[in-house]
């Protein structure tokens, strides 16, 4: 590898997916029922992008990470006590609103312009990681705006798997239509990844790893940048949860060869 | 007053439009139709004029992007034709299909004209109480699971249509006038060298191989049903022991003799990442719910599988649903499912197979 890479993976926090969401409306604009207090973790697919770019960092020396994550800083901190005990990184915290409804254009720019201000990021070996969608407002946006304000013009979504070649060059599994990968060669960084799911599976908890980045972390999060996210004109008129409740029809009394006729019948009907 | 672009790409043979591009022109005639706006369609294609024959009845304006750079679904290729292609129509509403190709792009795009976007648009309407005729959308958040209608006063707003919202236009082809569009191409990159299907490259005798999973594509978007695999396909049974090679032969069985597409739960796909060979033939591309795909088939059909919330997000478009259960009290019965049949799936789609195959044949 001709230069150390300079990886900057960018994760929200979103509610934990067993948890019940109730929208309500707010003084701001619409949010969720108790939202503050619900249990929060990092948003799914970029934990992945976080989990690949430690991975990539620690096969190749000289690489660093850092995790830009924007939310209230009470929250950052209950979701950093898990993430922090998994992988080497460093916390770029912003102070700002949680939640999927705020804009997406806002949200990039506090991004953008935090990533450009960062000390020692070396912006021309700079690969950019990120969820290709969050969980949240699940719009797949938000890193394709802050790579085009960076003005990088490599750009790749539901990226399975990078191979990174000795030249500097990779090789890029993107998801497209079918269950099929696109595969492609980019002459190296700086490019934009949106993670899917990656390859690796979650990494243990390792204490070492944790008590070495919390003594960052905390710190960080101390002088986290407050922010505020503009509407830029976005107007909810409804927020609802699906009315779609179905009355189950729960069948106990059959044997198996009967059911697979019922299926076998089902199946085949228009 | 609003103008409306319609974004469109071709497929792999360069030379016709992609269904979704199709559901897309079906969404801008619909909505020039409420709004009383003037419509043009851009396409990008190798061979757009080609392309563009079947749009001959919509009357509308038709700018392309043409040539071999655009061959190649690639960032920097396609966010260069889509700026080209809504600079020289300026609209104000720019319609896109919510393809790979363009989702990859369209936020870039937007953010070059100092534009918006949303994405995963279900439906567009004309608000008729407003005289202005203002537009307001739907779409998800957290997954399926909030639904919210919206609107955006800057312009040019960008919608990403989710596939399946709209049907596809079809119309006979007749030759049409279009206006090619000249791009200025940054320096390229990346080369894209090809598709790969995962689970496709398997080696007769390698580790996992099954035969009937040699050769065929699990994934299938246009399939009428959706067959999902939980985890409990590779827990042990009442014998005692796990039988994941039979039920690998059962799923895939099925699957192929129903044409139907292949999903699975996270646990059951983490399994084979976390180096247990069990089902090698299920990747992450057939997850689906939380953090995999929501697909759209008129039938679903889960076996082995809890039912829990983040999993079941993803059946959002599935509008008919059946369920395989060992457990009566499985989220499934809570009003996730039509029917659910407390039973072993083991003895169950072994019949049905026996059943199902005959059919086919």
């Amino acid at each position: 590898m001709p230069n150390p890479l300079h990886i900057v993976v960018c994760a929200g926090i979103v509610p934990d997916p067993l948890q019940t969401l109730e929208p309500i409306t707010t003084p701001t604009g619409p949010g969720l029922k108790n939202e503050m207090v619900l249990p929060a973790v990092l948003d799914p697919w970029a934990a992945s992008a976080l989990y690949e770019a430690a991975s990539i960092a620690s096969k190749n020396p000289g690489g660093k990470v850092w995790l830009v994550s924007l939310g209230p800083k009470a929250k950052l901190q209950q979701v950093m006590m898990t993430i922090a005990q998994k992988v080497s990184f460093e916390l770029v915290p912003i102070d700002g609103p949680i939640g999927g409804f705020p804009d997406a254009h806002a949200t990039a720019a506090a991004l953008a312009e935090t990533i450009a201000a960062l000390p020692g990021l070396d912006r021309e070996h700079l690969l950019l990681f990120g969820g290709w969608e969050s969980a949240a407002r699940g719009a797949g946006v938000t890193l394709q705006l802050v790579g085009e304000r960076l003005g990088i013009s490599d750009q790749f979504q539901g990226v399975d798997q990078i191979t990174l070649r000795e030249d500097g060059s990779f090789e890029v599994l993107e998801r497209v239509e079918g269950g099929r990968h696109q595969v492609s060669i980019c002459l190296g960084a700086p490019a934009v990844l949106g993670w899917a799911t990656g390859n690796l599976p979650e990494p243990r908890n390792n204490p070492q790893v944790g008590m070495a980045n919390m003594r960052t972390i905390m710190p960080a999060l101390q002088k986290a940048k407050p922010t505020t996210l503009p509407a830029n004109g976005l107007h909810y008129i409804s927020v609802s949860l699906p009315k779609q409740q179905r009355t189950t029809r729960v069948v106990k009394d059959l044997s198996p060869d009967e059911i697979a006729v019922e299926l076998v019948e089902w199946i085949g009907a228009e | 007053m609003e103008t409306i672009l319609v974004l469109t790409h071709a497929d792999d043979t360069g030379a016709s439009l992609t269904k979704a591009s199709l559901e897309t022109v079906t969404a801008g005639i619909e909505l020039a139709s409420q709004l009383d706006a003037p419509l043009t369609i851009g396409i990008v294609a190798v061979d757009a004029a080609a392309a563009a024959k079947t749009l001959a009845s919509t009357r509308a304006r038709l700018f392309a992007v043409s040539g071999e750079p655009f061959s190649q679904p690639r960032y920097a290729t396609d966010a260069a034709a889509c700026e080209a292609l809504c600079r020289a129509a300026g609209a104000t509403i720019i319609l896109a299909p919510g393809s790979s190709r363009f989702a990859r792009v369209a936020a870039g795009v937007a953010n070059r004209l100092g534009g918006v976007i949303d994405t995963h648009i279900t439906s567009l309407q004309a608000d008729e109480n407003n005289r202005t005729k203002a537009l307001e959308v739907t779409r998800w958040f957290y997954r399926q699971r909030v639904e919210a209608g919206l609107t955006r006063e800057a312009r040019p707003w960008f919608l990403l249509l989710d596939a399946g919202t709209h049907p596809a236009f079809a119309s006979p082809s007749a030759p049409v006038q279009i206006e090619q569009v000249a791009v200025q191409l940054p320096p390229l990159r990346t080369s894209v060298i090809g598709l790969r299907t995962p689970g496709m490259d398997a080696q007769p005798g390698a580790p996992g191989d099954q035969p009937s999973s040699r050769g065929w594509q699990t994934i299938r978007p246009d399939a009428k049903l959706l067959f999902v695999a939980g985890a409990g396909w590779t827990k042990k049974q009442p014998d005692g022991q796990a039988h994941a090679p039979e039920a690998g032969e059962l799923i895939l069985g099925f699957v192929q003799a129903a044409g139907a597409s292949l999903g699975s739960s996270k646990s059951l796909v983490d399994q084979g990442s976390e180096g247990n060979s069990v089902l090698p033939f299920l990747t992450h591309l057939n997850q689906i719910g939380q953090t995999g795909a929501t697909p759209r088939h008129a039938k679903g059909l889960s076996t082995c599988c809890h039912g829990e919330e983040p999993h079941v997000v993803g059946w959002r478009f599935i509008a008919d649903r059946r369920a395989i259960s060992l457990d009566p009290n499985c989220g499934w019965t809570r009003g996730k499912a039509d029917v659910v049949y407390v039973a072993d799936a083991f003895q169950v789609m072994a019949k049905v197979n026996e059943l199902i195959q005959p059919v086919k044949a």
